[in-house]
C-alpha cells in the first residue's frame, strides 16, 4: 500500500471492520433465532394458502409433500418455471395445483393458483398475487367478491373450450363491470392451464418429485 | 433533560411540533405507500420506530468512535443490519403483517429520517437522551401512519380498523365496516398526497390559530 496511509486512516478501517463484525453477529444470532419460527411460518401459509382450490377434495398428508416444477418453455400460461403440487388420497392422484401467470393483466401479471381434479375439473381458482385496480380488477380477489369463485366445477367439457371467456365475447362466464381486461386475462390463463393438464395429466403425476428444499 | 417534563417535552416535539413527517416531510415513500389502512399505518410505523430507536442508541453509544470521514458507512452499517433483524423479527412473529408490508420493512433502510435523528441528534447526545428522541420521532412517525391509515382507510374503504389480528393475532378480524366499499380514490397513490397535504394543513391551520389567540394583537397589526 501507500504510505500516506496515515494512523488515523488505520484507526478508522478497524472502526469500520469492528463494527461491521458487532453488526454481522447481530444479524447473524437473529436470524438462527428466527428462521425455525419464519420456515414453519412459511410452511403454514403455502398450506393454508393451497387449501381454498381443493374444495370438497380428500386428501393425505401436507400438500406440499409432493411439488414439481415445470420448466419453461411450456404450454402454460406465463414464461415462468410453474411449481405444480401433486394431491394424493390412498396412493392415487385427486388433483394437481398449478401456480401460473396470466400475462395480460391491466397492470402486470397476475399470479393465479389452479386447482384441477382427477377427472379435469377445475377445484378452485384463488389470485395469489395481482396489481389491478382496487375497485375494478381487485374484485378477480377472494376477499373482495365471489368472481373467482365462478369456475369451481367447471371443465373443458362444460362449457367448451370455445366458452371460456367473458359472457360479452360470446363465452360463458361474468365479467367484471367496467373492467373487462382483467377478468379476459384470468380465464384465458385458467382455460390454458386445463388443455395443458388434459394433455399432459400422465407426465404431471409420472414425475419422481423433488427432494424437499429443507 | 431526562426530568419528566423533559420526556413529555421530547414526546410532544416528536409527535407534534417538529413531527418527522408531518412537518419535517422525511419518510415520505413508505408513508405514501403502505397507509392503506390502520394496520399496515402502525405496523410500518412500529417497525420504523423500532429501527429508529435502536439506531439512535447504537450511533450515540459509538459517538466517540465516529470519525467525520467515516460517520455515513457507520450509519449505514447499523441502520441496514437493524433492519433486517426487524425484518426478520417481523416474518416470524407477525407473519401476515410482514407479508402485508412486504417491500416496504426491508425499504426502512432508505427512510430518511432515520440516517437524520442518527447526524443531527444520536452522534452528539448521550445514549439517554438518544433514546428518548427515537422513541419520539418514532412515535411521531407511526401516529401520522396510522392516522392517515385509519382516514383513508374509512374513506376509502368504509371501515376502521380492520385486520387487526395481523397486530394481535387469531382469527381475521374486519373491523368495524361502516359502509361496503367507499370512495375509492382514497385508497389510491394520489389519495395519498391529498390525504397527508389535507394533515398537513389541518396542522398548520391549528398552529396559526394557537398562535393568533396567544398574541392577538401584534399578529393582527403584522398584516
Ligand atoms: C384508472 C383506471 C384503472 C383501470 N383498471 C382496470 C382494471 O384493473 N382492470 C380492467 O380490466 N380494466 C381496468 N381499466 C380499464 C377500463 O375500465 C377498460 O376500459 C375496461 O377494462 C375495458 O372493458 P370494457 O370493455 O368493459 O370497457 C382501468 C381504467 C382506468 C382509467
Amino acid at each position: 500500500m501507500q504510505t500516506e496511509a496515515t494512523p488515523s486512516t488505520w484507526t478508522s478501517g478497524l472502526i469500520l471492520a469492528g463494527l461491521a463484525a458487532v453488526c454481522t453477529a447481530l444479524v447473524a444470532v437473529t436470524h438462527s433465532r428466527t428462521a425455525p419460527r419464519i420456515a414453519a411460518n412459511e410452511q403454514a401459509y403455502l398450506e393454508q394458502s393451497l387449501k381454498p382450490v381443493l374444495q370438497g377434495i380428500e386428501y393425505d398428508g401436507n400438500l406440499s409433500e409432493s411439488t414439481i416444477t415445470i420448466l419453461p418453455p411450456h404450454e402454460l400460461p406465463g414464461d415462468e418455471d410453474v411449481p405444480v403440487y401433486r394431491v394424493y388420497a390412498d396412493g392415487a392422484p385427486v388433483a394437481a395445483l398449478f401456480v401460473v401467470r396470466a400475462m395480460d393483466g391491466f397492470s402486470g401479471p397476475i399470479r393465479l393458483l389452479v386447482g384441477i381434479d382427477a377427472g379435469g375439473s377445475i377445484s378452485g381458482v384463488r389470485v395469489l398475487e395481482h396489481r389491478e385496480t382496487p375497485g375494478l380488477g381487485d374484485l378477480i380477489d377472494a376477499d373482495k367478491s365471489d368472481w373467482i369463485r365462478q369456475f369451481n366445477g367447471k371443465s373443458l367439457a362444460s362449457p367448451p373450450v370455445a366458452a371460456w371467456t367473458i359472457k360479452r365475447d360470446g363465452g360463458e362466464f361474468d365479467q367484471l363491470t367496467g373492467a373487462s381486461i382483467t377478468p379476459r386475462s384470468v380465464i384465458k390463463a385458467i382455460r390454458e392451464t386445463l388443455v395443458y393438464y388434459d394433455k399432459n395429466r400422465e407426465d404431471v403425476f409420472a414425475v419422481e418429485a423433488e427432494a424437499k428444499a429443507q | 433533560m431526562s426530568s419528566d417534563t423533559g420526556i413529555l417535552n421530547r414526546l410532544r416535539t416528536g409527535i407534534w411540533e417538529d413531527n418527522p413527517g408531518l412537518v419535517q416531510l422525511l419518510g415520505l415513500c413508505p408513508l405514501l405507500a403502505v397507509t392503506t389502512t390502520f394496520v399496515n399505518g402502525v405496523g410500518l410505523g412500529i417497525a420504523t420506530l423500532l429501527v429508529l430507536t435502536c439506531s439512535n442508541v447504537l450511533v450515540s453509544a459509538t459517538r466517540r468512535l465516529i470519525r467525520a470521514e467515516i460517520r455515513i458507512p457507520m450509519y449505514v452499517l447499523i441502520i441496514s443490519s437493524l433492519v433486517t433483524c426487524i425484518e426478520m423479527i417481523f416474518l416470524a412473529w407477525f407473519p401476515s403483517l410482514g407479508r402485508s408490508l412486504g417491500i416496504f420493512i426491508p425499504l426502512i433502510v432508505t427512510n430518511c429520517a432515520i440516517v437524520a435523528r442518527a447526524e443531527v441528534f444520536a452522534s452528539r447526545n448521550s445514549v439517554s437522551a438518544s433514546f428518548i428522541d427515537g422513541i419520539a420521532m418514532g412515535a411521531g412517525f407511526a401516529v401520522l401512519l396510522g392516522t392517515i391509515g385509519a382516514f383513508r382507510e374509512l374513506i376509502g374503504k368504509g371501515s376502521i380498523m380492520s385486520r387487526l389480528d395481523m397486530l394481535f393475532g387469531g382469527e381475521p378480524m374486519s373491523g368495524l365496516v361502516l359502509v361496503d366499499g367507499g370512495f375509492l380514490l382514497a385508497i389510491l397513490p394520489p389519495g395519498a398526497f391529498i390525504s397527508l397535504g389535507l394533515f398537513v394543513a389541518a396542522k398548520n391551520a391549528l398552529d396559526r390559530r394557537k398562535q393568533q389567540t396567544n398574541r392577538p394583537i401584534s399578529s393582527n397589526t403584522l398584516r
